[in-house]
């Protein structure tokens, strides 16, 4: 009878479509995101996350759209990132109708801004995005280090650091990317998923790698994630989010039926 | 029976979700507002509410919203809806923010849920309370219709309400407590849960609200 674990429906949306590249490059299209947030509702998922990788200025209204018809025709929580900066931001996405949204880069130039947007909006709704590769050698203990530029720009910061302090300025959520999974289909990196779940109070999101719905439930079992994110393998009809969570099931994970 | 709804605005976030799943089950005109005359039209009320509780009571008593809720739970009498934060409002005081006085319209004290909180077996329950939990009805109220005992809703709280009056308990949840996940009075039906993010068993109860007289059998 305990909380359900969750999963959630990644929608990468580049330009007012759904895409999901392998590592950044041969980008498929996936559909529009009102079709494919529509299509997930239907189907079971616990929540979905809109990221908007282009997150130009001149795509912000296309997002802000986007965002108000997903939040027009879906019932479960949405959380929207992608080039989210300053409080005003938040409050745009919020009044679009998302419930959460996510922080990623502006957090680590200026950690200020996830305390005061939890102290404004409350931290319910603030979800700071921790994209991290391994840095340390095989053989070395295990250090993995935040990335910016989608993993292509160092920053130095040690990652389970980084998410006390997070979770200590008030983020009410971690969602936790690894650079070197993302698009890959290897499965989690259940490594550094189990030093974050383990060093935080907070739910933990683990995202990057998914290609089998065993990875999602390893995700749980083994990383401790309280939800697990994934893209590709939903979009693509491989899939549903119906049969993930059966699977989940099956293993004795706690799951909304 | 005329669906015209009203989701009382105190410039606290994100009322659209609210207001669109309650399009969605049918009220043919949600207004979203703190005017009273818009409010004093309506057929039934929505008290929505998100953030830390202290700006909600501040924003509540600078618009005059404590004293509209008044007029519309105690004189006019309409069947009203609270949800999250708009539930903890009602109570006496919250523990949130060193301590916030509240409006006091059931009796009351909302609670946090502690640091390092554990559930029966001493596994470690995080905090804030995030996502689908099961909701066990108590009673029979009108608002759980068609709604199985056990059906999960959407939660996100770090506090939780505890009513003086235990009889006020319309519904529970577990989370290292037997938390109060509804509440109801004449009038009044209260959620922490948010049956606007709540999938179908949202949309059932909301779509129950739209059909409710405002009172309990």
């Amino acid at each position: 009878m305990a909380l359900a674990k969750r999963i959630i429906p990644c929608l990468d949306v580049d330009q007012g479509r759904v895409v999901k590249g392998v590592n950044f490059v041969g980008i498929r299209d996936a559909g529009d995101p009102v079709e494919v947030a529509r299509r997930y509702n239907d189907e079971g998922a616990d929540e979905i996350t809109f990221l908007d990788i282009t997150a130009s200025h001149e795509e912000r209204d296309t997002t802000v759209n986007t965002v108000e018809q997903i939040a027009r025709e879906v019932f479960i929580p949405l959380t929207v990132g992608g080039g989210i900066r300053s409080l005003q931001d938040i409050r745009t996405m919020l009044n679009a109708g998302a419930d959460k949204v996510s922080i990623n880069t502006a957090a680590i130039h200026r950690p200020e801004l996830v305390s005061d947007a939890s102290a404004r909006f409350g931290s319910q709704c603030i979800v700071v995005a921790i994209d991290v590769k391994r840095v340390s050698g095989p053989g070395d203990p295990p250090r993995y280090e935040l990335f910016t530029h989608g993993g292509r720009k160092p920053t130095g910061i040690e990652a389970v650091e980084w998410s006390r302090r997070m979770a200590a300025l008030g983020a009410g959520e971690l969602l936790l990317t690894s650079m070197d999974r993302d698009g890959t289909r290897d499965g989690f990196e259940l490594t550094i998923t189990r030093a974050i779940t383990d060093a935080v109070d907070i739910p933990v999101i683990a995202s990057g790698g998914v290609g089998t719905l065993q990875h999602l439930a390893d995700g749980v079992t083994q990383g401790g994630a309280d939800a697990v994110l994934a893209a590709s393998i939903f979009h693509f009809g491989e899939h549903t989010v119906g049969e993930a969570k059966a699977f989940m099931a099956d293993q004795g994970i706690t799951m909304r039926r | 029976m005329t669906q015209r709804v009203a989701v009382i605005d105190y410039g606290m976030g994100n009322l659209h979700s609210v207001a669109s799943a309650l399009e969605h089950v049918g009220a043919s005109e949600v207004m979203v507002s703190h005017d009273p005359e818009a409010i004093a039209k309506a057929d039934r009320v929505v008290f929505p509410g998100v953030g830390g509780i202290r700006d909600c009571m501040e924003a509540i008593r600078q618009l005059g919203c404590d004293q509209l809720l008044n007029q519309v739970l105690n004189v006019q009498r309409k069947p009203v809806l609270a949800i999250c934060v708009g539930m903890q409002a009602l109570m006496t005081r919250s523990e949130e923010n060193e301590g916030v006085p509240c409006l006091d319209h059931l009796p009351g004290q909302v609670v946090f849920f502690g640091e390092s909180h554990v559930g029966e077996q001493g596994e470690r329950l995080k905090v804030p309370h995030m996502g689908w939990n099961v909701v066990q009805p108590v009673g029979s109220h009108p608002l759980w219709q068609g709604i199985a005992p056990g059906t999960r809703f959407y939660f996100v709280h770090s506090y939780h309400v505890v009513p003086d009056d235990p009889a006020v308990v319309a519904g529970t949840f577990d989370y290292g407590l037997t938390g109060c996940a509804a509440l109801s009075q004449g009038n009044l039906f209260a959620t922490q849960f948010h049956p606007e993010k709540s999938h179908t068993a949202g949309l059932t109860l909301l779509k129950n609200f739209l059909n409710w007289d405002g009172t309990c059998l």
